[in-house]
Protein backbone atom coordinates (compact mmCIF):
# COMPACT_ATOMS: atom_id res chain seq x y z
CA UNK A 1 0.00 0.00 0.00
CA UNK A 2 1.20 3.55 -1.07
CA UNK A 3 -0.37 6.37 0.90
CA UNK A 4 -0.17 9.91 -1.11
CA UNK A 5 -1.36 12.94 -0.67
CA UNK A 6 -3.64 13.22 -3.33
CA UNK A 7 -5.04 10.35 -2.79
CA UNK A 8 -6.88 12.15 0.01
CA UNK A 9 -7.48 15.79 -1.59
CA UNK A 10 -7.91 18.22 1.01
CA UNK A 11 -7.61 15.51 4.31
CA UNK A 12 -3.95 14.89 2.79
CA UNK A 13 -1.99 17.45 5.45
CA UNK A 14 -4.23 16.28 8.71
CA UNK A 15 -3.66 12.34 7.46
CA UNK A 16 0.00 13.25 7.38
CA UNK A 17 -0.31 14.55 11.05
CA UNK A 18 -2.01 12.26 12.61
CA UNK A 19 0.62 9.40 11.59
CA UNK A 20 3.45 11.66 12.66
CA UNK A 21 2.10 11.82 16.26
CA UNK A 22 0.54 8.15 16.21
CA UNK A 23 3.42 6.48 14.72
CA UNK A 24 5.54 7.63 17.86
CA UNK A 25 3.09 5.50 19.99
CA UNK A 26 2.96 2.46 17.46
CA UNK A 27 6.47 1.85 17.59
CA UNK A 28 7.14 3.04 21.08
CA UNK A 29 4.29 0.13 22.08
CA UNK A 30 5.51 -2.23 19.61
CA UNK A 31 8.57 -2.18 21.66
CA UNK A 32 7.59 -2.26 24.69
CA UNK A 33 5.54 -5.36 23.75
CA UNK A 34 8.55 -6.68 23.16
CA UNK A 35 8.78 -7.26 26.90
CA UNK A 36 5.70 -9.64 27.04
CA UNK A 37 7.08 -12.79 28.79
CA UNK A 38 10.11 -11.40 29.22
CA UNK A 39 10.48 -8.70 31.26
CA UNK A 40 13.30 -8.48 34.65
CA UNK A 41 10.46 -9.39 37.14
CA UNK A 42 6.52 -10.23 36.70
CA UNK A 43 5.37 -7.11 37.58
CA UNK A 44 7.52 -4.89 35.36
CA UNK A 45 7.04 -7.41 32.99
CA UNK A 46 3.03 -6.78 33.73
CA UNK A 47 3.75 -2.85 33.79
CA UNK A 48 5.80 -2.81 30.39
CA UNK A 49 3.06 -4.49 28.47
CA UNK A 50 0.25 -2.32 29.90
CA UNK A 51 2.20 0.67 28.76
CA UNK A 52 2.34 -0.81 25.18
CA UNK A 53 -1.72 -1.53 25.66
CA UNK A 54 -2.44 1.99 26.25
CA UNK A 55 0.08 3.08 23.60
CA UNK A 56 -1.72 0.88 20.86
CA UNK A 57 -5.09 2.02 22.32
CA UNK A 58 -3.91 5.49 21.72
CA UNK A 59 -3.02 4.45 18.15
CA UNK A 60 -6.56 2.73 17.22
CA UNK A 61 -8.23 6.41 17.97
CA UNK A 62 -5.61 7.99 15.97
CA UNK A 63 -6.09 5.67 12.84
CA UNK A 64 -9.70 5.31 13.14
CA UNK A 65 -9.71 9.19 12.82
CA UNK A 66 -7.19 8.72 9.91
CA UNK A 67 -9.55 6.02 8.04
CA UNK A 68 -12.07 8.41 8.22
CA UNK A 69 -10.72 11.32 7.31
CA UNK A 70 -8.98 9.02 4.19
CA UNK A 71 -13.02 8.03 3.47
CA UNK A 72 -12.45 4.77 4.15
CA UNK A 73 -9.74 4.14 1.51
CA UNK A 74 -7.59 2.44 3.64
CA UNK A 75 -8.56 0.98 7.35
CA UNK A 76 -6.84 1.52 10.56
CA UNK A 77 -5.45 -1.86 9.95
CA UNK A 78 -3.96 -0.76 6.98
CA UNK A 79 -2.36 2.10 8.20
CA UNK A 80 -0.79 0.08 11.27
CA UNK A 81 0.67 -3.22 9.51
CA UNK A 82 1.10 -1.81 5.94
CA UNK A 83 2.80 0.70 5.21
CA UNK A 84 6.48 0.66 4.06
CA UNK A 85 9.66 1.63 6.12
CA UNK A 86 9.24 5.03 4.25
CA UNK A 87 6.11 6.09 5.26
CA UNK A 88 6.29 5.41 9.49
CA UNK A 89 7.09 9.01 10.46
CA UNK A 90 7.93 8.39 14.18
CA UNK A 91 11.14 9.91 15.47
CA UNK A 92 14.14 7.84 15.61
CA UNK A 93 14.02 7.40 19.40
CA UNK A 94 11.27 5.26 19.86
CA UNK A 95 12.46 2.34 17.23
CA UNK A 96 15.76 2.12 19.44
CA UNK A 97 15.69 -1.50 20.24
CA UNK A 98 15.44 -2.87 23.79
CA UNK A 99 19.36 -3.32 24.37
CA UNK A 100 18.91 -4.29 27.90
CA UNK A 101 16.42 -2.77 30.79
CA UNK A 102 18.43 0.04 31.15
CA UNK A 103 17.92 1.15 27.81
CA UNK A 104 13.92 0.22 27.79
CA UNK A 105 13.53 2.47 30.80
CA UNK A 106 15.65 5.57 29.66
CA UNK A 107 13.93 5.61 26.38
CA UNK A 108 10.15 5.42 27.45
CA UNK A 109 11.36 7.95 30.05
CA UNK A 110 12.98 10.78 27.17
CA UNK A 111 9.55 9.79 25.20
CA UNK A 112 7.08 10.03 28.66
CA UNK A 113 8.38 13.30 29.68
CA UNK A 114 7.61 14.67 25.55
CA UNK A 115 4.68 12.72 25.26
CA UNK A 116 2.77 14.64 28.31
CA UNK A 117 3.98 17.88 27.50
CA UNK A 118 3.03 17.59 23.42
CA UNK A 119 -0.70 16.12 24.83
CA UNK A 120 -1.10 18.69 27.13
CA UNK A 121 -0.96 20.93 24.40
CA UNK A 122 -3.05 19.13 21.80
CA UNK A 123 -6.07 18.81 24.17
CA UNK A 124 -6.01 22.85 22.55
CA UNK A 125 -6.59 21.60 18.99
CA UNK A 126 -9.24 22.66 17.09
CA UNK A 127 -9.48 19.90 15.84
CA UNK A 128 -12.36 18.02 18.13
CA UNK A 129 -11.22 14.95 17.35
CA UNK A 130 -7.73 15.13 18.20
CA UNK A 131 -8.63 17.15 21.54
CA UNK A 132 -10.42 14.51 22.80
CA UNK A 133 -7.70 11.82 22.07
CA UNK A 134 -5.56 14.14 23.97
CA UNK A 135 -7.54 14.46 27.00
CA UNK A 136 -8.25 10.54 27.12
CA UNK A 137 -4.91 9.98 26.70
CA UNK A 138 -3.29 12.38 29.13
CA UNK A 139 -4.11 10.60 32.01
CA UNK A 140 -2.43 7.19 30.95
CA UNK A 141 0.52 8.88 29.60
CA UNK A 142 0.86 10.80 33.09
CA UNK A 143 1.39 7.51 34.87
CA UNK A 144 4.06 5.94 32.66
CA UNK A 145 6.03 9.12 32.81
CA UNK A 146 5.81 8.43 36.80
CA UNK A 147 6.61 4.72 36.19
CA UNK A 148 9.34 5.58 33.46
CA UNK A 149 10.73 8.34 35.91
CA UNK A 150 10.79 5.88 39.16
CA UNK A 151 12.64 3.58 37.55
CA UNK A 152 15.77 5.96 36.23
CA UNK A 153 15.58 7.19 39.95
CA UNK A 154 15.88 3.88 41.24
CA UNK A 155 18.42 2.76 38.67
CA UNK A 156 20.43 5.78 38.79
CA UNK A 157 20.60 6.40 42.17
CA UNK A 158 20.95 2.25 43.27
CA UNK A 159 24.39 0.27 42.83
CA UNK A 160 27.50 1.34 40.95
CA UNK A 161 26.41 -1.13 38.03
CA UNK A 162 22.56 -0.10 37.68
CA UNK A 163 23.95 3.26 38.00
CA UNK A 164 26.15 2.54 34.92
CA UNK A 165 23.71 0.97 32.32
CA UNK A 166 21.20 3.46 32.80
CA UNK A 167 23.47 6.43 32.86
CA UNK A 168 24.71 5.12 29.62
CA UNK A 169 21.31 4.46 28.11
CA UNK A 170 20.68 7.80 28.43
CA UNK A 171 24.14 8.87 26.68
CA UNK A 172 23.17 6.99 23.84
CA UNK A 173 19.63 7.74 23.26
CA UNK A 174 19.94 11.31 24.09
CA UNK A 175 21.13 12.10 20.64
CA UNK A 176 17.59 11.28 19.43
CA UNK A 177 15.72 13.50 21.30
CA UNK A 178 16.42 17.13 19.58
CA UNK A 179 14.25 15.44 16.83
CA UNK A 180 11.27 15.26 18.77
CA UNK A 181 11.26 19.11 18.81
CA UNK A 182 11.72 19.66 14.97
CA UNK A 183 8.63 19.96 13.38
CA UNK A 184 8.71 18.24 9.81
CA UNK A 185 6.06 20.02 6.80
CA UNK A 186 2.86 18.23 8.20
CA UNK A 187 3.73 19.79 11.53
CA UNK A 188 4.64 22.81 10.57
CA UNK A 189 0.86 22.93 8.38
CA UNK A 190 -0.89 21.65 11.64
CA UNK A 191 0.31 24.27 13.84
CA UNK A 192 -0.81 27.08 11.04
CA UNK A 193 -4.16 25.70 10.71
CA UNK A 194 -4.47 25.40 14.70
CA UNK A 195 -5.24 21.83 14.78
CA UNK A 196 -1.55 21.10 15.79
CA UNK A 197 1.06 21.77 18.54
CA UNK A 198 3.83 23.94 17.95
CA UNK A 199 6.55 21.24 19.75
CA UNK A 200 9.84 24.00 18.96
CA UNK A 201 8.01 25.90 22.30
CA UNK A 202 7.79 22.64 24.33
CA UNK A 203 11.69 21.80 24.53
CA UNK A 204 12.50 24.54 27.12
CA UNK A 205 9.92 22.78 29.66
CA UNK A 206 11.16 19.30 28.27
CA UNK A 207 14.73 19.76 29.52
CA UNK A 208 14.24 20.82 33.02
CA UNK A 209 11.43 17.97 33.48
CA UNK A 210 14.01 15.38 32.24
CA UNK A 211 17.02 16.94 34.10
CA UNK A 212 15.25 17.84 37.39
CA UNK A 213 14.78 13.43 37.64
CA UNK A 214 18.62 13.17 35.99
CA UNK A 215 19.77 15.53 38.90
CA UNK A 216 17.81 13.83 41.62
CA UNK A 217 18.58 10.16 40.53
CA UNK A 218 22.38 11.28 40.75
CA UNK A 219 23.22 11.39 36.70
CA UNK A 220 24.81 13.32 34.38
CA UNK A 221 23.12 15.20 32.03
CA UNK A 222 24.79 15.02 28.73
CA UNK A 223 26.06 17.56 26.77
CA UNK A 224 26.00 16.70 22.47
CA UNK A 225 26.72 18.93 19.83
CA UNK A 226 24.97 16.71 17.05
CA UNK A 227 21.95 15.25 16.97
CA UNK A 228 20.46 12.27 14.68
CA UNK A 229 17.14 13.33 12.69
CA UNK A 230 15.23 11.47 10.07
CA UNK A 231 12.35 9.03 11.48
CA UNK A 232 9.81 12.31 10.90
CA UNK A 233 10.67 12.16 6.85
CA UNK A 234 10.63 8.90 6.90
CA UNK A 235 14.38 8.36 7.30
CA UNK A 236 14.69 5.68 9.83
CA UNK A 237 17.67 3.85 11.42
CA UNK A 238 18.63 0.42 10.79
CA UNK A 239 16.55 -1.76 13.11
CA UNK A 240 13.50 -0.17 12.21
CA UNK A 241 13.42 -2.42 9.02
CA UNK A 242 13.67 -5.82 11.71
CA UNK A 243 11.22 -4.91 13.40
CA UNK A 244 8.49 -3.69 11.24
CA UNK A 245 9.11 -7.28 9.68
CA UNK A 246 8.35 -8.74 13.34
CA UNK A 247 4.83 -6.54 13.40
CA UNK A 248 3.32 -6.69 9.91
CA UNK A 249 4.67 -10.29 9.76
CA UNK A 250 0.94 -11.62 10.33
CA UNK A 251 -0.79 -9.05 8.04
CA UNK A 252 1.89 -9.91 5.11
CA UNK A 253 1.58 -13.56 5.46
CA UNK A 254 -2.13 -13.83 5.91
CA UNK A 255 -3.21 -10.92 3.92
CA UNK A 256 -6.87 -9.37 5.34
CA UNK A 257 -6.70 -12.01 8.30
CA UNK A 258 -8.66 -10.94 11.40
CA UNK A 259 -9.13 -12.20 15.03
CA UNK B 1 -19.98 13.94 41.07
CA UNK B 2 -22.04 12.15 38.73
CA UNK B 3 -22.29 13.27 35.61
CA UNK B 4 -21.86 15.41 33.24
CA UNK B 5 -24.97 14.96 30.49
CA UNK B 6 -25.87 11.40 30.91
CA UNK B 7 -28.98 10.27 29.41
CA UNK B 8 -30.02 7.01 29.77
CA UNK B 9 -33.63 6.19 28.86
CA UNK B 10 -35.80 4.70 31.84
CA UNK B 11 -37.10 1.83 29.72
CA UNK B 12 -33.50 0.70 28.73
CA UNK B 13 -31.90 1.27 32.26
CA UNK B 14 -32.66 -2.45 33.50
CA UNK B 15 -31.52 -4.01 29.88
CA UNK B 16 -28.43 -1.85 30.63
CA UNK B 17 -28.08 -2.58 33.62
CA UNK B 18 -27.61 -6.67 33.05
CA UNK B 19 -24.56 -6.07 30.81
CA UNK B 20 -21.37 -7.23 33.53
CA UNK B 21 -17.76 -5.61 32.53
CA UNK B 22 -16.36 -9.07 31.32
CA UNK B 23 -13.11 -8.41 33.22
CA UNK B 24 -14.37 -7.74 36.53
CA UNK B 25 -18.27 -9.20 36.32
CA UNK B 26 -19.58 -8.12 39.41
CA UNK B 27 -20.01 -4.71 37.74
CA UNK B 28 -22.61 -3.30 35.45
CA UNK B 29 -21.27 -1.14 32.66
CA UNK B 30 -23.61 1.61 34.64
CA UNK B 31 -21.91 1.19 37.78
CA UNK B 32 -18.63 1.69 36.02
CA UNK B 33 -19.92 5.03 34.21
CA UNK B 34 -19.03 4.00 30.82
CA UNK B 35 -22.84 4.33 29.28
CA UNK B 36 -22.63 8.03 28.42
CA UNK B 37 -26.20 7.84 26.53
CA UNK B 38 -29.11 4.73 25.75
CA UNK B 39 -31.56 6.83 23.73
CA UNK B 40 -34.82 5.03 22.49
CA UNK B 41 -36.63 5.71 19.15
CA UNK B 42 -39.41 3.67 18.52
CA UNK B 43 -37.87 0.17 18.31
CA UNK B 44 -34.22 2.28 17.71
CA UNK B 45 -31.59 2.00 20.02
CA UNK B 46 -28.56 4.60 19.91
CA UNK B 47 -25.99 3.61 22.90
CA UNK B 48 -22.93 6.02 23.30
CA UNK B 49 -20.30 4.08 24.94
CA UNK B 50 -16.82 5.24 26.24
CA UNK B 51 -13.86 3.25 26.97
CA UNK B 52 -12.42 3.28 30.61
CA UNK B 53 -8.65 3.02 28.73
CA UNK B 54 -7.55 3.21 25.47
CA UNK B 55 -6.48 0.46 25.09
CA UNK B 56 -9.11 -1.64 27.16
CA UNK B 57 -9.26 -4.61 25.38
CA UNK B 58 -12.59 -5.24 26.66
CA UNK B 59 -14.16 -3.01 24.73
CA UNK B 60 -15.17 -4.86 21.86
CA UNK B 61 -16.97 -7.38 24.16
CA UNK B 62 -18.59 -4.97 25.72
CA UNK B 63 -20.22 -3.19 22.59
CA UNK B 64 -21.09 -6.94 21.37
CA UNK B 65 -22.66 -7.61 24.79
CA UNK B 66 -24.61 -4.41 24.82
CA UNK B 67 -25.94 -5.13 21.25
CA UNK B 68 -26.74 -8.48 22.13
CA UNK B 69 -29.03 -7.79 25.40
CA UNK B 70 -31.05 -4.99 23.57
CA UNK B 71 -31.50 -6.89 20.76
CA UNK B 72 -32.37 -9.69 22.31
CA UNK B 73 -35.04 -7.57 24.12
CA UNK B 74 -36.72 -6.71 20.35
CA UNK B 75 -34.95 -3.39 19.72
CA UNK B 76 -32.65 -2.65 16.53
CA UNK B 77 -29.03 -1.44 18.30
CA UNK B 78 -26.24 0.97 17.46
CA UNK B 79 -23.38 1.39 19.66
CA UNK B 80 -21.01 4.32 18.89
CA UNK B 81 -17.55 4.87 21.00
CA UNK B 82 -17.22 8.42 21.87
CA UNK B 83 -13.78 9.70 24.03
CA UNK B 84 -15.30 12.47 25.09
CA UNK B 85 -15.86 13.81 27.74
CA UNK B 86 -13.11 11.16 28.89
CA UNK B 87 -13.62 8.72 31.47
CA UNK B 88 -13.53 8.74 34.95
CA UNK B 89 -13.20 7.13 38.41
CA UNK B 90 -15.31 9.30 39.54
CA UNK B 91 -18.21 8.57 37.31
CA UNK B 92 -18.28 4.68 39.50
CA UNK B 93 -21.50 4.92 40.95
CA UNK B 94 -21.51 4.31 45.05
CA UNK B 95 -22.90 0.84 44.14
CA UNK B 96 -20.42 0.48 41.78
CA UNK B 97 -17.92 1.38 43.95
CA UNK B 98 -19.20 -1.29 46.76
CA UNK B 99 -19.65 -4.35 44.56
CA UNK B 100 -15.49 -3.62 43.94
CA UNK B 101 -14.67 -3.77 47.54
CA UNK B 102 -16.84 -6.93 48.30
CA UNK B 103 -15.30 -8.61 45.47
CA UNK B 104 -11.73 -7.74 46.21
CA UNK B 105 -10.80 -5.17 44.57
CA UNK B 106 -9.80 -1.35 46.03
CA UNK B 107 -11.89 0.84 45.12
CA UNK B 108 -9.99 4.31 43.91
CA UNK B 109 -9.23 6.72 45.92
CA UNK B 110 -9.96 10.74 45.39
CA UNK B 111 -7.10 12.02 43.22
CA UNK B 112 -4.68 14.00 46.08
CA UNK B 113 -4.56 11.00 48.24
CA UNK B 114 -4.52 8.65 44.82
CA UNK B 115 -1.28 9.86 43.98
CA UNK B 116 0.53 9.90 47.41
CA UNK B 117 -0.41 6.44 47.82
CA UNK B 118 1.33 4.89 44.70
CA UNK B 119 4.30 7.12 45.51
CA UNK B 120 4.46 5.74 48.47
CA UNK B 121 4.05 8.46 50.38
CA UNK B 122 1.25 7.64 52.43
CA UNK B 123 -0.28 4.32 53.18
CA UNK B 124 -3.75 5.26 52.47
CA UNK B 125 -5.54 2.13 50.26
CA UNK B 126 -7.55 -0.18 52.31
CA UNK B 127 -7.55 -4.02 52.21
CA UNK B 128 -10.50 -5.29 50.86
CA UNK B 129 -9.73 -8.10 52.78
CA UNK B 130 -9.17 -6.96 56.19
CA UNK B 131 -9.65 -3.63 55.76
CA UNK B 132 -6.74 -2.72 57.43
CA UNK B 133 -4.72 0.20 55.72
CA UNK B 134 -1.08 -1.08 56.67
CA UNK B 135 -0.90 -1.89 52.57
CA UNK B 136 2.48 -1.21 50.28
CA UNK B 137 2.20 -0.81 46.56
CA UNK B 138 3.84 -3.86 44.11
CA UNK B 139 3.23 -2.73 41.03
CA UNK B 140 2.07 0.77 39.46
CA UNK B 141 0.35 -1.78 36.73
CA UNK B 142 -1.85 -4.25 37.76
CA UNK B 143 -4.23 -7.27 36.09
CA UNK B 144 -5.76 -4.95 33.75
CA UNK B 145 -4.88 -1.26 32.37
CA UNK B 146 -7.10 -0.20 35.20
CA UNK B 147 -5.58 -1.74 38.16
CA UNK B 148 -2.77 -1.32 40.29
CA UNK B 149 -0.89 -4.06 42.65
CA UNK B 150 -1.27 -3.53 46.44
CA UNK B 151 -0.01 -6.05 48.76
CA UNK B 152 -1.84 -6.08 52.62
CA UNK B 153 1.32 -5.99 55.56
CA UNK B 154 -1.17 -7.30 57.86
CA UNK B 155 -3.55 -10.08 56.32
CA UNK B 156 -0.71 -10.80 53.71
CA UNK B 157 -2.63 -10.70 50.88
CA UNK B 158 -1.72 -9.44 47.63
CA UNK B 159 -4.86 -7.59 46.15
CA UNK B 160 -5.62 -4.91 43.31
CA UNK B 161 -6.26 -1.06 43.46
CA UNK B 162 -8.51 0.58 40.93
CA UNK B 163 -6.38 3.24 40.08
CA UNK B 164 -7.99 6.95 39.97
CA UNK B 165 -8.34 8.53 36.59
CA UNK B 166 -9.87 11.82 36.63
Amino acid sequence: MSLKKHDFRENGDKIDYILTIADNSLILGQRMGELTGHGPTLEVDIACTNIALDLFGQVRSYFQYAAQLAEKSCTEDDLAFLRTEREYKNVLLVEQPNTNFAYVIAKQFLFDHYHFLFLNELQNSNDATLSAIAKKSIKEVSYHKRFSSDWVLRLGDGTSVSKEKIQKAINDLWPFTQELFEPNEAEEKAVELGYGVDIAKLQEEYKQAVEKVLIESTLEVPVFEFYQRGGKKGVHSEHMGYLLSDMQYMQRTYPGMKW
Amino acid sequence: MQQESVYIDPILEPILRQVPDPEIPVLSILDLGMVREARLKDKAVAVKLTPTYSGCPAMDVIGDDIKKAIEDAGYVCDVELVLSPAWSTDWITPEGRKALEEYGIAAPLDASADKRALLGEEKLVKCPQCQSKNTHLVSQFGSTACKALFKCDDCREPFDYFKCLI
